[in-house]
């Protein structure tokens, strides 16, 4: 990276573009740049033929058909798709089946999602976490019966890491004959993901998480047995009714060609992210007496670190004295908000250390010398903070 | 062979000013809603293209709602305000908008056209004097012919039935001026010249909607998950671009591709000729001649064009639009021409050329 630009550690809001990904996305910019459902003409064919392609690419990253993915704007549409279109579908068709099992540390697109089902008559039953951020199976098993129509559990939580085991989720929900959905957004291409393994009906993708464009993501579906959606809205009935709108082949090419990088090199970027996490962590540890890593310390993504600093200080305050670097206080979407994570106070953490945490992601382009000057930058910060602070124990 | 491009209506081909802005805004990187300096860049970025988009459809940039794209747009408007109303939708909209009637609610009525495709205003104005509060759904232009409906006599009316008006403006924006009567609008960036993966929804002020895709409060809490930057940005920098002063250039184009037309075969028709259009689009009708085989003819020949919309794949069926026209049988034999912004000057004469040669060659067959 640039000497002269930021550490970016906050590859949980997104990543970088990989390069390769842009230059896969140009020619259909610039070159062909078609409606790909133009079908009735030569070029249209070439831009349904890249948009084809990618699509098997997507699913070859999950173990998944290419017609049992459904291209959406991003994870969130897929998330709000999965969630209500199942739900509304199972009502239409008279479905007994009411509640939605999620949990209460999931994307606030999930939980907003199952909200808006809350008030079109459905059940939200959000169950919590243990102190490490994963969820108790035992509770999950004694929850999920015939009253449950969907069962919501995310792969990887974006602000902690956690990986959840949704080998015996799913089976879980599907011993119960209960829909299985994953919001595998931090999930994907980070974790080795089978959609036959864990069972999954649902599975969401995002392509910005994967070093992709923004502005694109997909639904896994299941075809056998057939899962059944009702659509968020209609129209030109593209993506066989389940998403309407044109699609956008460039982006559409790039996220095929991120998941077809992320099937190849995934796991190997999880194995040089995990040492730059470790050199980082040991580097800040040194520095920061006290600092405390949270969520589970096994289960958990290559590339996350959510570490409380001590001495009750802001971590928005400790951003502000270290701007070489770029981390955030936890999910991108809530992080201008003064509220502490929920996903924190869900873990059991008193508000004051909620405040004094910071979400780190670690990706496919940092370097060993982005964790170094990070770690000292962050360092210093948290000295500078301290500092200042008016002194709890006396000694100043 | 020589690739002729004339589906500008399936999509325009990207402008030199959306790529730069697409190019920087993949080059910024960051997510608009982190507070890092990244995120802080990516959120200028935003709400840079927010305010452009904005200023240029005569909008505030707080009640500009950016979308996934058009159809997304269109169904988040007649979801949202068409809640508690009866939805009037024109005959000749897009699928967009019809399939997005709340089902739930009884069911949408539809204003007829009149031939020359404008909305009927008379009927317009029955229904709205028949029943109680309304959202009235009428394209700026249609995607297929170019026909422009009255819109500001629309806005009249809704006003004085107390009924909201929404705008499909996706063809329409960028090609001819606007008029900010309605009460929402509906854009999408590709149409504009910008890249796809975005639209935008712009609200008269003080109007609320709720969200069709919940998630993190983006949009002020009306569109979750994070906004698709370069998209956006390169969609601002298209509508920015996309002046109906230049479109006019492309009506003298059309113009000649008229004439020719009339020079060549007193058979065919030009939908909606009467009426006020688009100065891109040219719907002909060959009467006799399913539309699918005079564009399977004219595509071996390099001539991009389509038999109506770029929709669900390969569904080549009777056009609604032609249909609502009174076009009956022949309404299965019209074809669309749409001129790109960046239309050659020769296009009229190689079109006609082609048309010309797929004329013979199909008519003769049919005969």
């Amino acid at each position: 990276m640039h000497p002269d630009r930021p550490v970016y550690l906050d590859n949980h809001a997104t990543t970088p573009l990989d390069p390769r990904v842009l230059a896969a996305m140009r020619p259909w910019w610039e070159e062909n740049f078609a409606n790909p459902h133009s079908v009735e003409h030569a070029m249209g064919r070439e831009a349904e033929a890249a948009v084809e392609a990618a699509r098997a690419e997507i699913a070859g990253l999950i173990g998944a058909e290419a017609r049992e993915i459904v291209l959406t704007s991003g994870a969130t549409e897929a998330n709000n798709l999965a969630i209500k279109g199942a739900a509304r579908f199972a009502a239409a068709q008279g479905s007994e089946r009411r509640r939605i099992v999620t949990l209460a540390t999931e994307h606030k697109c999930v939980l907003e999602s199952v909200r808006d089902l809350a008030a079109e008559g459905f059940e939200p039953v959000l169950l919590p976490v243990g102190p490490g951020g994963l969820l108790d199976l035992d509770l999950l098993r004694d929850t999920v019966d015939k009253r449950v129509l969907l069962v919501s559990v995310m792969a990887v939580n974006n602000e902690i890491g956690v990986v959840q085991d949704l080998e015996v989720v799913g089976a879980i929900a599907k011993a119960a004959g209960a829909l299985f959905h994953t919001d595998a957004a931090q999930g994907c291409g980070r974790i080795a993901l089978d959609v036959a393994e864990i069972q999954a009906d649902l599975l969401s993708i995002s392509g910005h998480k994967i070093y992709g464009p923004k502005g694109i993501g997909a639904l896994y579906v299941r075809r056998r047995p057939r899962v059944r959606l009702a659509p968020l809205f209609s129209g030109g009935g593209q993506e066989r009714g389940f998403r309407s709108g044109t699609l956008p082949a460039p982006l559409v090419v790039g996220l095929g060609e991120a998941a077809r990088i992320a099937a190849g090199e995934g796991l190997l970027d999880a194995g040089r992210i995990a040492g730059q996490r470790d050199r980082f962590l040991a580097a800040l540890e040194a520095e920061v007496p006290g600092l405390r890593l949270n969520g589970d310390p096994e289960r958990r993504v290559a590339g996350n670190l959510n570490l409380t600093f001590p001495g009750e200080l802001d971590a928005q305050g400790l951003m502000a004295e270290a701007p070489e670097v770029c981390v955030s206080t936890g999910s991108a979407c809530s992080s201008a908000a003064v509220e502490p994570s929920y996903v924190l106070r869900a873990l059991g953490m008193p508000e004051a250390e909620a405040r004094a945490t910071l979400r780190i992601g670690i990706g496919r382009f940092t370097s060993p010398a982005d964790v170094d000057r990070a770690a000292a930058a962050l360092a210093a910060a948290w000295r500078r903070v301290a500092a200042a602070r008016p002194a709890r124990t006396g000694t100043e | 062979m020589n690739e002729l491009y004339l589906d500008a209506n399936a999509t325009e081909p990207l402008r030199p000013e959306a790529r730069a802005a697409v190019l920087a805004a993949l080059e910024a990187g960051g997510n608009p809603s982190s507070v890092h300096g990244a995120g802080r860049a990516a959120r200028r970025l935003l709400e840079g293209a927010r305010e452009d988009l904005a200023a240029r459809f005569g909008a505030r940039p707080q009640d500009v709602i950016f979308t996934g794209g058009g159809t997304e747009a269109n169904a988040l408007a007649v979801r949202g305000l068409g809640q508690g109303r009866r939805v009037l939708l024109g005959a000749t909209e897009h699928a967009a908008v019809l399939a997005a009637a709340p089902r739930d609610t009884g069911g949408a009525e539809t204003i007829p056209v009149r031939p020359d495709g404008t909305a009927d205003l008379a009927a317009l104005e029955a229904l709205l004097a028949s029943g109680g509060p309304a959202l009235v759904c009428l394209m700026a232009a249609n995607n297929e012919t170019g026909v422009l409906h009255p819109i500001p006599e629309v806005a009249a009316l809704c006003a004085r039935h107390g009924a909201l008006l929404h705008v499909d403006a996706v063809q329409a924006a960028g090609r001819v001026a606007m008029d900010r009567a309605a009460d929402s609008l509906a854009l999408s960036g590709h149409k504009l010249g910008g890249p796809p993966g975005a639209g935008a929804l712009l609200l008269r002020p003080g109007l609320h909607l709720p969200a069709l895709i919940a998630g993190g409060g983006q949009e002020r809490g009306r569109r979750g998950g994070t906004e698709p930057l370069p998209a956006i940005a390169g969609m601002a920098a298209a509508a920015t671009a996309a002046v109906p002063e230049a479109a006019g250039r492309l009506a003298v184009l059309r113009d000649r591709i008229a004439a020719g037309l009339r020079a060549l075969a007193p058979e065919a028709v030009i939908a909606g000729e009467a009426a006020p259009r688009l100065p891109n689009t040219l719907s002909i009708v060959l009467p006799g001649v399913p539309a699918e085989t005079q564009v399977i003819a004219l595509d071996l020949m390099g001539l991009r064009v389509s038999a109506g919309a770029a929709c669900s794949s390969g569904k080549v069926a009777r056009s609604h639009v032609l249909a609502a026209m009174g076009f009956g049988e022949a309404a299965g034999c019209g074809i669309r021409v749409s001129l790109p912004w960046n239309a050659a000057e020769d296009a009229p004469e190689r079109f006609l050329e082609a048309w010309a040669a797929m004329r013979a060659r199909l008519s003769r067959r049919a005969a």
